[in-house]
């Protein structure tokens, strides 16, 4: 499967970047020769094996369900970019 | 031409855990913002989510309710979005193999039953929380509290199986009211710990396609639901009758207008590209654990409504109004056997007004009727067991005491309401007012006199053919003697009299 601009540009809006003309052309590019190389993967005979989501060999940790302490308010907000009584201040999200 | 609704729900549901999902900050409510907070739910770089095994445990718990079979291992996935509330950037959620398979409710709907499937159930956790400005100062602002960030949630998807409004209230009913027996959730619409989507479509009746649906969110009381689908539903067709076309979008419900309102969104459709979590294993569940689980699960909702009217032999509607709380019907369950207790010969009340009815359905009478309406007049929440404070020997004691004819039933509920509200036992009650019923046959017939004395007229009336003056009569005795004669006696003194 080829990657376009349009791609590109989804992706980027995803994941809220702004890239100029010139950067959309670079990642197309790049993009596709990344995923070009990881579809080598497909060549690989996997009928009959589970699908593999983790790799480590270890199962079910759970821990009980015990309230422990927190941090403290001020270190919660140490690198809030704006705060206000206690909370994250952000710019309005609902009209 | 006429059309059906479609009709699914989703359902959130907060789990009643301790700690989060995740780590171990408190789930209580109403801290001050952002106090109970660490980094794993903040979502720093480099922490490591362990996840709460009585979360699982809940969420078996309600998988077991509602018929769904368990699937041995599940996977969490990461469902990416930006949003201020959420603060890695994305939800852990289970996706592509959730917790459970297809299970199943029945429910009750205008005295039919209607079974409901359910597609799955599935562990998330919560966003946090985020305020608005409200002040011109603050107008341009949101503030995050992220003390409910990574609180514990199941999402319970059901199959697009109702076609009304009604049948989608009683299936989210049925379903709170499993959550909060099995007390892995309270069940508060207001507060946000249990909340419903709707996805409503229409057809054409007999076409099999679906239609386009849309989605409705923000709704907070089973009120607005029923409300917010009726709409919905008729937007729909008269969309499609002007020969429009139905857009599939989320909508919003204002309940100040009673309407939905497109909730257009900048965002592009949805993209959630969802993966595996990474951060934690696949979640295997054992037989051992699912059998264990199983065997402590308290008795449900229907169940306990079958038992009542099976075991007690009252109405359907008052085993139906008894268990819509498990505190409201164990305080009933205690009052029956306190009543019982009394040793009531044969297991019946004798005479009087309650006369006639056996002991569950008096008793039933009384809860359903005295006892909730003076625990709504109070504002209590009726699913909290310590609103039932009277105790049920109290309870009892009152119930025999008209049984015996001390006091009338009318005046037993001025007791009641003295009991209630003081927490006094009815013999103090009825000695210190001075309530005892009066079966001294004397003394009624001496009012009875009085009273056709006063009005010799009406007398004459009844003993004419009027006999519709007879409560009239006995309304009179009632004042005269502060409602305290005895009920069964004066109606027949009176006959006596006025046969003469």
């Amino acid at each position: 499967m080829a990657i376009t601009k349009k791609d590109i540009e989804h992706a980027a809006l995803l994941a809220r970047l702004e890239l100029s003309e010139n950067e959309k052309d670079i990642y197309t590019s790049q993009m596709g020769s990344i995923l070009k190389y990881v579809e080598n993967i497909s060549r690989v005979n996997t009928q009959g094996i589970e699908p593999t989501t983790h790799s480590v060999p270890m199962k079910k940790v759970l821990r009980d369900d015990v309230a422990t302490s927190s941090i403290s308010n001020d270190d919660a907000l140490m690198n809030a970019p704006e705060k206000d009584r206690g909370c994250f201040k952000v710019p309005r999200i609902i009209e | 031409m006429s059309y059906e609704a479609v009709i699914g729900l989703e359902i959130h549901a907060q789990l009643l855990t301790n700690s989060k999902m995740f780590c171990g900050c408190s789930t209580k409510f109403g801290a001050e913002p952002n106090t109970q907070v660490c980094p794993v739910c903040l979502g720093m770089p480099g922490v490591l989510p362990v996840l709460n095994k009585k979360a699982v445990e809940f969420a078996i718990k309600m998988a077991l309710a509602t018929n769904c079979a368990i699937n041995p291992k599940s996977i969490f996935a990461r469902k990416n979005y930006f949003y201020p509330d959420l603060p890695k950037g994305y939800q852990i959620s289970q996706y592509d193999e959730p917790l459970t398979k297809k299970g199943f409710i029945d429910v009750d709907v205008n005295d039919s039953k209607k079974r409901i499937g359910i597609t799955r159930i599935h562990m998330e956790e919560d966003a946090g929380k985020l305020l608005h400005g409200e002040t011109n100062e603050d107008i341009n602002y949101s503030f995050v509290d992220l003390n409910r960030a990574a609180v514990p949630l199941i999402e319970i998807v059901s199959e697009p199986d109702m076609r009304t409004s009604d049948e989608a209230v009683e299936y989210l009913k049925a379903l709170r009211d499993i959550l909060v027996y099995l007390e892995i959730c309270d069940g508060n619409m207001e507060e946000g710990s249990f909340r419903c989507d709707a996805n409503v479509s229409v057809r054409k009746i007999g076409q099999k396609e679906l239609g386009t649906k849309t989605e409705l969110k923000n709704i907070n009381s089973f009120r607005f639901i029923q409300k917010a689908i009726e709409y919905e539903i008729k937007r729909q067709i008269d969309v499609l009758e002007d020969n429009g076309k139905i857009i599939q979008e989320t909508r919003l419900f204002d309940s100040d207008k009673g309407i939905t309102i497109s909730m257009r969104s900048k965002e592009e459709a949805h993209d959630y590209r969802y993966f595996p979590e990474p951060d934690l294993l696949p979640l295997e569940i054992d037989a051992k654990w699912i059998e264990e689980i199983k065997k402590n699960l308290p008795e449900l909702p229907a169940a306990k409504r079958e038992r009542f009217v099976k075991g007690y032999g009252i109405p359907q509607y008052d085993a139906g109004v008894l268990t819509s709380s498990k505190a409201l019907a164990n305080y009933y369950e205690k009052c029956v056997q306190a009543y019982r207790g009394q040793g009531v010969k044969g297991g019946y009340p004798s005479e009087g007004w309650v006369g006639g009815q056996e002991i569950p359905k008096v008793v039933s009478n009384w809860v359903m009727g005295e006892l909730l309406r003076l625990l709504k007049e109070d504002g209590k929440d009726i699913n909290q067991p310590s609103v039932f404070g009277l105790q049920p020997e109290s309870f009892a004691k009152l119930l025999k005491m008209i049984d015996e004819g001390t006091i009338s039933n009318k005046i037993a509920k001025d007791v009641f309401e003295e009991m209630f509200k003081t927490g006094k036992d009815p013999d103090a009650i009825v000695k210190e007012k001075g309530l005892v019923q009066i079966s001294d046959e004397s003394a009624i017939i001496k009012a009875i006199d009085d009273v056709l004395n006063a009005n010799q007229q009406s007398a004459a009336d009844y003993k004419a053919g009027k006999e519709k003056l007879f409560s009239f009569f006995v309304g009179q005795v009632m004042k005269a003697t502060k409602g305290q004669a005895n009920p069964a006696l004066l109606n027949k003194l009176l006959k006596e009299k006025l046969s003469r």
